[in-house]
């Protein structure tokens, strides 16, 4: 696992599909976290970086599937799948070097706003008025709403034979997980309280990634969350794998 | 693992199928096959193309499963014992895929790790094998800028690469020309000195070239397995003769051991005989009757022939 891994990671490294990702992930959150008036940091009146950890997702999700589509697709695609497979490895031991790989280019792309969070509290008044669990939290559900996102592309990639395809796949549907489901549930909400006199909607809500990123980003490290992020991932994973052994039916 | 366990393993035969069928929906692709090589043997799979040549390989390094029967690698089945078996295996698969985007030594370094090969062994059993393929001079070159002969090269260095007892290069010689196809020939030739090799082609000299034996597969089932030589010998020989003038083949029916006799273009008459050399016989017959005899040649079988009489024959499935 370690040596694919370290392949798929220093492969990232020598292509420039990594630089640019990383370098559109941090203009994406840059812009509107210091330049943009409407939601620029120092305009803003708060010190803190929401800015940031509400535009990240919506980033990630083009920048995970960006990452993984290529994983299996243009394996297959080459057939150096077949080369891959037909080593010592099993196919868990592929998917989680492939996964990891990409996790970590993720992982260094969110290095860097660190900083701002000793920019901001150096800007803050007073100085080093900032709410740093949230933060904490935020980061942690980051990086964990980023691996949820790269098992999906890497799920999508194992099914398509084009690395578009695999790509469209992978953002559509960390979309829909993360957006699509909390917006679908916030309207069903309404629905069956107005129509059934009903509470239920919560549970739909709970179903979207949107839900357990806020509840981290709040600075509570609660299991519920942490359960909700690593089991869907790995079942993402598990999927994956039982995609790469239909090709022995 | 150690290597020197890899190598030392004995094993009577090296590779074993046993009434294998592997289904695409309900169409088989190899359809209730047997066949085994031993150790140390040069074994060519032979076959057009879709006969089921790669399907079977695919599945004897386990990157497939067959539906029914069983494959054993030196002793152990294959999909039981799959991570043993794949370290017996250097498998070259068809089309030759390659990590087109890594250095020559970059790649081979790789392949070798994911084969449990480390530090410096790692880095001399790579020295050895771009040396032994002969790829010195393009070690420091991308794959993507190699020509496709040396991307073969690196191919057979990859599969060689962790000294696996058992070679399986499906259609190692595809697509190069001459030149290159005699060095690859050449290469397969020496590194089976002292490996299996179960190699496929759908290029006839090439068996002729490199294999002690031959397995003929056709729409899924195996139409011939046997020595090169008694492969060529089995269909007959096959007499010309020119004369002078033409002559009635009636003439020659009686001669003992004659299969067939017919008229040929420019007064030529072909003698068809099961084994038996008809040489003599046609020389006295033309001598006692003052025929212009004006050559008298032994047409060999070659092995395109054999193959095409064993693969047209059969290719309604339902015929057999």
């Amino acid at each position: 696992m370690m040596r694919v891994f370290l392949k798929e990671f220093m492969g990232s490294l020598h292509s420039l599909v990594a630089y640019i990702a990383i370098v559109v992930f941090l203009v994406g959150v840059g812009l509107p976290m210091w330049v943009f008036p409407e939601t620029s940091v120092l305009d803003y009146g708060y010190a803190d970086l929401s800015a940031l950890f509400n535009t990240a997702p919506y980033l990630l999700m083009l920048l995970a599937p960006a990452l993984t589509m290529r994983s299996f697709a243009e394996e297959k695609r080459n057939g150096t799948l077949e080369l891959l497979f037909t080593r010592p490895l099993t196919d868990v031991q592929i998917i989680l070097g492939k996964f990891l790989a990409a996790w970590m280019v993720v992982l260094v792309a969110l290095v860097p706003t660190v900083i701002w969070y000793f920019s901001i509290s150096y800007l803050g008044n007073p100085q080093g008025n900032l709410d740093t669990p949230g933060i904490i939290g935020s980061y942690i559900g980051l990086m964990l709403l980023a691996g949820l996102f790269i098992s999906l592309g890497i799920l999508a990639s194992a099914l398509s034979t084009s690395q578009v395809l695999a790509f469209l796949i992978g953002a559509v549907v960390c979309f829909l997980l993360y957006y699509g489901l909390d917006a679908v549930a916030d309207l069903a909400t309404e629905v069956l309280k107005v129509a059934f006199q009903r509470a239920d909607g919560i549970l739909l809500k709970q179903l979207g990634a949107l839900y357990h990123y806020d509840a981290l980003g709040k600075g509570l490290l609660d299991s519920r969350d942490l359960v909700y992020f690593i089991s869907l991932t790995a079942l993402n994973l598990f999927v994956t794998s039982i995609v790469t052994s239909s090709r022995k039916w | 693992m150690k290597l020197s366990a890899l190598t030392s393993t004995f094993a009577p035969m090296s590779i074993e199928v046993r009434n294998l069928s592997k289904y695409y929906g309900d169409k088989p692709a190899v359809d209730r096959i047997s066949f085994s090589v031993r150790k140390g043997e040069v074994a060519g799979f032979l076959g057009p193309n879709g006969a089921g040549k790669s399907t079977t390989m695919k599945i004897i390094t386990t990157y497939l499963e067959g539906s029914e029967g069983e494959v054993f690698v030196a002793g152990k089945e294959v999909t039981a014992e799959s991570a043993w078996v794949k370290n017996q295996i250097g498998y070259l698969p068809e089309q030759n895929p390659l990590y087109t985007d890594l250095y020559v030594h970059e790649y081979l370094e790789y392949s070798g790790s994911l084969y449990g090969l480390g530090g410096r062994q790692l880095r001399e059993r790579v020295g050895e094998m771009v040396e032994r393929c002969g790829l010195t001079r393009e070690q420091n070159k991308k794959i993507e800028e190699l020509s496709r002969g040396y991307r073969q090269r690196v191919g057979l260095a990859q599969a060689l690469l962790h000294n696996p007892p058992i070679l399986i290069l499906d259609e190692p010689t595809s697509g190069l020309d001459p030149n290159q196809l005699t060095e690859i020939r050449q290469l397969i030739r020496e590194v089976s000195a002292d490996k299996t090799v179960l190699f496929s082609t759908h290029i006839m000299q090439e068996v002729e070239a490199i294999c002690d034996r031959v397995i003929v597969i056709n729409a899924g089932k195996i139409v011939a397995d046997d020595s090169l030589s008694n492969l060529l010998g089995q269909k007959g020989s096959l007499l010309v003769a020119q004369f002078g003038v033409t002559i009635d083949p009636e003439l020659f029916y009686d001669i003992p051991g004659l299969l067939a006799c017919e008229v040929g273009p420019d007064n030529t008459i072909l003698f068809k005989a099961e084994s038996v050399d008809l040489r003599p016989a046609i020389f006295k017959r033309v001598a006692d009757r003052q025929l212009p005899l004006l050559s008298l040649d032994k047409k060999e079988n070659s092995m395109e022939e054999v193959f095409r009489a064993l693969t047209t024959l059969n290719t309604n499935p339902s015929a057999s």
